[in-house]
C-alpha cells in the first residue's frame, strides 16, 4: 500500500485511548505496521454497499430475556478473592484523576 | 476580553431578575432512574439499597471475563411503561450498544446503554406552573446500566480531588437504569429554574405512581443532569449550553439552572463565551464549578452490544401494558380538582403544600373535600410546622382526621373540642374515640346538666339577665360565656344561647 | 486388555466404550495420558496447566459410577485438553496472558461444567495464543506450543495447544474455539478433525471473549466420530448467553456414522485457491475433490465473490469488539497491577499494567479496533466491514442454493517454521484466508485431513462449509472423505507424525 494511512501521532493518540503506556521504539514499529495493516483492510471501502445493511449478528434471534428474579451471588469473599488490592470489603484502586 | 471574564471560578454574575430581561434561557432536564426490579439489568443479583459491599455481585454484573450479560424482561417492560406514560413511541425494534470509556466504577469500562436506537422516542410530559401548563418534550427514554460506587480516601472533602485511593464497590453496577432525555425546553424565560424544578417534580411523582422505582434523591435512585444555555433576547440561534451534575435534590435543580443563568449572563456581557462543559453543583454555595477540563470531548466508540441480541417489543404486549398503565398524577390532579370543585390555584396550593394525597385519602376515608382541605391546611400544617416535620410523618392517620371530621359533623365535637383532640391523637392517646372517652372531650348534650349550668349562670348575673328579660338580646353572650366556661367548653354555643333566652323568658328572635 | 500407550493411541469412542464395559478403568486411562503428557509436553508444550488430582478424581468418579450400575455418558471418562480461555473453578485461566497469570475463576464456564457433567476428564488447560489472537501460539506469553509432526513447526493457532495435545495422543479429545479458523487451521496443520459449529451452538457464557459475535467453541479430536461425538455433548442452548442457539442440536454422530454422499452437491469456492496457495496444499485438495467425486457426490464450482474481502472484513470487525473486550483487564479487580506505587493514577496504573500485560498481537489489534470504531472512522472501517458481512453471507445463501456443502482447502500452506512469520502480521493473517468467511457468516465447517503435502510430509485439511444449522452435513461428507482415505492409507495418518520418534521415543508405534 502507499500513502499513509495512519501517523504516528495517531498512534500515540490510540494508545492513550487505550489505556497501553507504550514505548517510544515501541510506538514507533507499531505505527509501521499499523501504517500496513490499516492500508489493507481499507480494501472494505471499495465494495460498492450502498443501500446494504448492516449485520452485526448471523444468528437472527430477537428477544432474548431473563425473568426478574434473584439468583444467589458470588459472596464479597469470592467477589474480592482475586483482587489486587482490598480493604473494606471493597476494591481498593489507585486514585482516580477524571471526574465521571 | 476583560478580566471578569477570563478570570478563574469568582467571574461577575449578573442577577437573575436582570438577567432574564435581556437574556432567554433554553434548558434540557437529563434523568436517571434506577428501576425498582427484583433483579439487576442483565444478572439475577439482587438490586437491595444498603447491603454489605460486593455481596449482591456476580461473574456478570462484575465483568468477570467470560461472564455475558442477558435482558432482565421485567427492565425492559417498566421502560416501555415509562415511555408510554410519556406519549413517546416505543420502538418496534431496537438494540443496546456498548459505550466505551476506563473508569474504575464501570467493570468492564464499557456500559451497556442504548445509543441511536432508544426504546422509546418523541414524547411529552405536560407540566402545570400555576395556571400555566409548559409541555416539555420527550427527546427519548432509554435503557442502561448502572455503574458501582466509589469512596475516595485521603482528601479532605471525600471527594476524587486530593485523595490519595478509592474503594470500589460493585453491588450498584447493573442496576437497572432508565435515562430520560427531555427535549430542548426554551420561551420559559424567568420561569425556567422553576419549570425545571417543576418537570423533576412531575416526572418524580408519574415515577412514583407507575410503580417502577423508588424514586428517592436524597438516595440516589432519581438523578438529574441540567443543560442550560441562554441566548441575547431575539437571537436567531440558541447559546451554548453547559451541563450540571451533581444535582440532588429538587430544590438543587431550581438553584442550578438559576445559578448558571447568572453565570453565563456575567459571562456574555463581559464580552466573553461561554464553555461547553461539564460543570458541577454545589449545595453549599448554590453555584456551579467546572469539571475536570477535558482535552476533547469522548469519543465513547458507540456500536451495537454484540453479546445481546435486538428488543423487538410485540405489539400486543406494548398494548397490554398501555392498558394496564394506572391513572397518571397530572390527570388525577384534574379529576379530584373537578370532584372537589377547586380553582387551579387553591389546587395548586394543595399540591404545593405536599397535602394532595391526604386530602385525598381523607376524603375517600368519609370527609368531605372542604373539611380535609382545611384541617390539612391549616390546624395540621402548623403542627407540622412547630413539630419541623413533614405532614405525611405527622402522627395522626387520614383515617383519623376523617374520624374527627365525622364527629364534628354529627355535632358530638365542637371545632374547639375538636382540636383538642387532634391534640391527644398526636400525643399518642389513642384514637380519636378514646380520646373522647378519655378525656370527656364530648359536646354535653344532656338538657338537664345544661339547664342546671344556665340556671346557675343567670342566678350569678341577675343584671344580665335582666337586660335580657328586657330585650337586648346581645347581652346573652356574657352568659352563654359563663355557661361555656362551666361545661369546659364541651358544650354547643347555638345551643346554650337559646336556652338562655328562652330561661330568660325573652324572644330568641 | 490394553494399557500404558496403548491407551492414548486409542480414540475418544474406543476408550469410552471400553471404560463401559469395565474392560478398563477410567483411572486408569487418565493415568496414562498424564503419563504421556509427562513425557511429551516437554517437547510439544501444549499444556499451561495440567491438573492431575482433579483429573484422577474426575476419573474416579466416573468408575464409581459404573461401579454402582449408573448409566454412563457417551464420552465419560475420556480425557480432553481445554484450550485455557475457559473459565475452570479448580484451574487457573490465563488465556495465553501475563495480563491473567495466575487468575483463578469463582465460576466455571457452561461448557466446563457440560463437560464435567458428561463425565469428560479434563487434564489440563492447554496453550493458546493470546486472547485467542493469533495462528500459531507464538503470541502465547507462555511460548509457542510445537507441531507433533516436526517440533520446528508451529501447530497452528489460536487452539494450537489442544491441537499439539491432541496429535501428539496426549488426550483423544481438545476444545478449542474458532473465531477466525482457530480450530480449523491447527486442525489442518496437525493432521486432525476440528470442527467450528455453528455459531451459538455451544454456550460463550466463561468464554473469554476476543470477538462476541465471531467467537465459536468446537472440538479437535483425531477421527471424524469422535468430534462429533464432543460436538453433541458441548452444544445445546444456555440461557446464560443471549446469543447462544435455541434449537436442536444437529444429529452430528448419526450424520458421522452414516457417510453417504451419493448425489450430494458439493461447491467448489472459486474464490478460495489460487495464488498464495501452496501446491502440495492445492495437490490434495484437488485429489480431495476427484475422491468425492468418485463416490457419487455431484462437484460443481460456485463463485462467491465478496470472500475476497472476508479478511479485511474480519480484520475490522474482530478487533473493534476485542477492543472493547478487552478493556476490563485493568488490573482494578483481578489480574497483573503494574506500577502501583502509592503516587500513581489509576489511570497510569492501567495504561502500565496493559502495556506490561498485553503481547504485541494483542496491542495491535486493541488499537486498530479502537481506531476503526472511532468517532469519523466508523462508518468507513467498522461499518463498511459490517456491509461486506451482509454481502459474505448473501454470497452463502446463493452459494447454498446449487451446492449442499462448499469445500476449500483449510489454510494456504502446511505448518510453518516457528518465527518464520512471527514479526510480519500480514503474513500471519493470511493464514485465516479460507476458514474467515464461515466466521462472518456463523454457519458450521469442517477441516478434515486430506493427505500429507508431497513436498514437506506435512497434513493438508480439507474444509467442509455447510449451512447454518446444518453441522451434519460436515459430518457426513468428512466421515466419507475420512474413510476412504484411512482404508487407502491403511492405518490411521497420525501415526505418519514423526515429529516426537527422537523425543519420545515411542509415538505412534503401538497404533499399528
Amino acid at each position: 500500500m502507499t500513502g499513509v494511512s495512519i501517523t504516528r501521532a495517531e498512534v500515540a493518540h490510540l494508545a492513550k485511548l487505550s489505556r497501553l503506556a507504550l514505548a517510544d521504539d515501541e510506538l514507533d514499529h507499531l505505527a509501521e505496521q499499523l501504517d500496513v495493516i490499516i492500508g489493507a483492510v481499507a480494501r472494505v471501502q471499495e465494495v460498492a454497499a450502498a443501500g446494504i445493511p448492516p449485520t452485526t449478528h448471523a444468528a437472527e434471534l430477537v428477544n432474548v430475556f431473563r425473568e426478574d428474579v434473584n439468583v444467589p451471588s458470588l459472596g464479597a469473599d469470592a467477589a474480592l478473592a482475586q483482587a489486587p488490592a482490598a480493604e473494606q470489603g471493597r476494591f481498593r484502586v489507585p486514585r482516580i484523576l477524571a471526574e465521571d | 476580553m476583560s478580566s471578569a471574564a477570563t478570570a478563574a471560578g469568582a467571574a461577575v454574575q449578573v442577577p437573575f431578575d436582570e438577567a432574564v430581561t435581556r437574556y432567554e434561557p433554553v434548558i434540557g432536564i437529563e434523568t436517571h432512574v434506577e428501576l425498582g426490579t427484583a433483579a439487576k439489568m442483565f444478572c439475577g443479583c439482587p438490586t437491595l439499597f444498603g447491603t454489605e459491599p460486593n455481596s449482591a455481585v456476580c461473574p456478570v454484573c462484575l465483568g468477570l471475563p467470560g461472564s455475558l450479560p442477558v435482558i432482565n424482561k421485567a427492565a425492559i417492560e417498566y421502560t416501555i411503561t415509562i415511555g408510554l406514560a410519556l406519549n413517546c413511541s416505543i420502538a418496534s425494534w431496537c438494540r443496546f450498544a456498548r459505550k466505551n470509556y476506563f473508569y474504575p466504577d464501570m467493570p468492564k469500562n464499557y456500559q451497556i446503554s442504548q445509543y441511536d436506537e432508544p426504546l422509546c422516542t418523541d414524547g411529552w410530559l405536560d407540566v402545570e406552573i400555576g395556571d400555566q401548563v409548559v409541555r416539555v418534550g420527550i427527546e427519548r427514554v432509554h435503557l442502561e446500566e448502572d455503574t458501582g460506587k466509589s469512596l475516595h480516601v485521603g482528601g479532605a472533602t471525600g471527594r476524587i480531588h486530593g485523595a490519595d485511593y478509592s474503594l470500589v464497590d460493585y453491588n450498584r453496577a447493573g442496576i437497572p437504569l432508565v435515562e430520560v432525555v427531555t427535549k430542548p425546553i426554551p420561551g420559559t424565560g424567568a420561569l425556567a429554574p422553576v419549570v425545571a424544578r417543576a418537570y423533576v417534580t412531575e416526572l418524580r411523582d408519574l415515577l412514583r405512581a407507575l410503580g417502577v422505582s423508588d424514586v428517592r434523591m436524597e438516595q440516589g435512585s432519581l438523578r438529574c443532569d441540567v443543560n442550560t444555555s441562554i441566548a441575547p433576547g431575539g437571537a436567531a440561534q440558541w447559546g451554548t449550553r453547559t451541563e450540571t451534575k451533581n444535582v440532588n435534590s429538587l430544590r438543587s435543580v431550581e438553584r442550578a439552572v438559576r445559578s448558571e443563568i447568572e453565570r453565563q449572563a456575567g459571562v456574555l456581557d463581559a464580552g466573553g463565551r461561554v464553555v461547553q462543559e461539564t460543570r458541577h453543583f454545589h449545595e453549599d454555595t448554590g453555584r456551579t464549578t467546572p469539571g475536570r477540563s477535558k482535552e476533547e470531548a469522548q469519543d465513547y466508540r458507540y456500536f451495537p452490544e454484540p453479546d445481546l441480541v435486538p428488543v423487538a417489543p410485540a405489539p400486543e404486549w406494548v398494548r397490554r401494558i398501555a392498558a394496564g398503565l394506572p391513572e397518571l398524577p397530572a390527570a388525577r390532579r384534574a379529576r379530584l380538582r373537578a370532584e372537589w370543585g377547586l380553582s387551579v390555584l387553591d389546587m395548586t396550593a394543595l399540591v404545593n403544600a405536599g397535602a394532595l394525597d391526604l386530602v385525598a385519602e381523607t376524603v375517600a376515608a368519609g370527609a368531605s373535600p372542604e373539611q380535609a382541605r382545611n384541617w390539612w391546611l391549616t390546624e395540621l400544617s402548623r403542627r407540622a410546622n412547630e413539630a419541623g416535620l413533614e405532614l405525611g410523618a405527622l402522627a395522626v392517620s387520614t383515617e383519623q382526621v376523617a374520624r374527627i371530621c365525622a364527629l364534628v359533623d354529627s355535632g358530638e365535637l365542637n371545632n374547639k373540642l375538636a382540636r383538642q383532640v387532634l391534640d391527644g391523637v398526636l400525643a399518642g392517646e389513642g384514637s380519636p374515640d378514646e380520646v373522647v372517652a378519655a378525656r370527656g372531650l364530648a359536646v354535653v348534650t344532656d338538657s338537664a346538666v345544661l339547664a342546671a349550668a344556665v340556671d346557675d349562670a343567670i342566678a350569678a348575673n341577675p343584671d344580665v339577665a335582666a337586660k335580657i328579660r328586657d330585650g337586648k338580646i346581645a347581652a346573652a353572650g356574657a352568659l352563654v360565656g359563663a355557661v361555656m366556661r362551666a361545661t369546659g367548653g364541651q358544650a354547643d354555643a347555638a345551643s346554650v344561647r337559646e336556652l338562655i333566652l328562652a330561661r330568660c323568658g325573652a324572644d330568641s328572635r | 486388555m490394553p494399557a500404558g500407550n496403548e491407551l492414548t493411541i486409542l480414540t475418544a469412542a474406543r476408550t469410552a466404550g471400553l471404560i463401559a464395559a469395565g474392560e478398563v478403568s477410567a483411572v486408569e486411562v487418565a493415568k496414562a495420558h498424564l503419563d504421556r503428557i509427562a513425557v511429551t509436553d516437554v517437547h510439544v508444550r501444549a499444556f499451561l496447566h495440567v491438573a492431575p488430582d482433579s483429573a484422577l478424581a474426575a476419573a474416579r468418579a466416573v468408575d464409581e459410577q459404573r461401579a454402582a450400575g449408573q448409566p454412563l455418558g457417551p464420552l465419560a471418562g475420556v480425557p480432553l485438553a481445554l484450550k485455557d480461555v475457559f473459565t475452570t473453578v479448580d484451574m487457573p485461566t490465563t488465556c495465553g496472558s501475563k495480563i491473567l497469570a495466575g487468575w483463578q475463576p469463582p465460576y466455571d464456564a457452561t461448557l466446563t461444567g457440560r463437560l464435567r457433567a458428561a463425565g469428560v476428564v479434563i487434564l489440563g488447560k492447554s496453550n493458546m495464543d493470546e486472547f485467542a489472537m493469533g495462528s500459531s501460539t507464538e503470541n502465547s506469553a507462555f511460548g509457542p506450543s510445537r507441531n507433533p509432526w516436526d517440533l520446528g513447526r508451529v501447530p497452528g493457532g489460536s487452539s494450537g495447544g489442544s491441537a499439539a495435545a491432541v496429535a501428539a495422543y496426549q488426550a483423544p479429545l481438545g476444545i478449542g474455539t474458532d473465531t477466525g479458523g482457530s480450530i480449523r487451521q491447527p486442525a489442518a496443520v496437525c493432521g486432525l478433525v476440528g470442527v467450528k459449529p455453528t455459531y451459538g451452538g455451544s454456550s460463550r457464557y466463561g468464554l473469554v471473549a476476543f470477538a462476541s459475535s465471531l467467537d465459536t467453541p468446537g472440538p479437535l479430536a483425531r477421527t471424524v466420530l469422535d468430534a462429533a461425538l464432543l460436538h453433541e455433548a458441548i452444544s445445546g442452548h444456555d440461557p446464560l448467553d443471549s446469543t447462544s442457539l435455541d434449537a436442536p442440536v444437529p444429529r452430528v454422530v448419526a450424520a458421522a456414522r452414516n457417510p453417504d454422499v451419493a448425489g450430494l452437491r458439493i461447491g467448489v469456492v472459486t474464490e478460495l485457491s489460487g495464488e498464495g496457495y501452496a501446491s502440495g496444499v492445492l495437490t490434495r485438495f484437488h485429489e480431495a475433490v476427484e475422491l468425492l467425486e468418485s463416490l457419487g457426490a455431484k462437484i460443481t464450482e460456485v463463485s462467491c465473490p465478496h470472500f475476497d474481502y472476508a479478511l479485511p472484513a474480519y480484520y475490522l470487525i474482530a478487533p473493534s469488539e476485542c477492543s472493547s473486550n478487552l478493556a476490563r483487564f485493568d488490573a482494578m479487580r483481578y489480574g497483573l497491577r503494574v506500577g502501583d506505587d502509592g503516587s500513581a493514577s489509576a489511570e497510569e496504573v492501567m495504561s502500565l499494567t496493559r502495556e506490561a500485560g498485553f503481547g504485541a498481537e494483542v496491542k495491535r489489534r486493541i488499537m486498530l479496533g479502537t481506531y476503526a470504531l472511532s468517532s469519523g472512522y466508523y462508518d468507513a472501517y467498522y461499518g463498511k466491514a459490517q456491509q461486506v458481512r451482509t454481502l459474505i453471507i448473501r454470497d452463502f445463501a446463493a452459494a447454498f442454493e446449487q451446492a449442499d456443502v462448499l469445500i476449500s482447502p483449510t489454510t494456504p500452506t502446511t505448518a510453518f517454521g516457528i518465527g518464520e512469520r512471527a514479526d510480519d502480521p500480514m503474513a500471519m493473517y493470511l493464514a485465516d484466508l479460507c476458514t474467515i468467511p464461515s466466521n462472518l457468516a456463523g454457519n458450521a465447517s469442517m477441516s478434515v485431513p486430506c493427505g500429507l503435502a508431497p513436498q514437506d510430509g506435512l497434513p493438508v485439511g480439507l474444509q467442509i462449509m455447510a449451512p447454518v444449522l446444518a453441522d451434519d452435513r460436515l459430518y457426513r461428507v468428512g466421515a466419507a472423505v475420512e474413510a476412504v482415505l484411512d482404508q487407502r492409507r491403511g492405518h490411521p495418518l497420525l501415526t505418519q507424525a514423526r515429529g516426537l520418534d527422537s523425543a519420545a521415543g515411542d509415538t505412534g508405534e503401538a497404533g499399528r
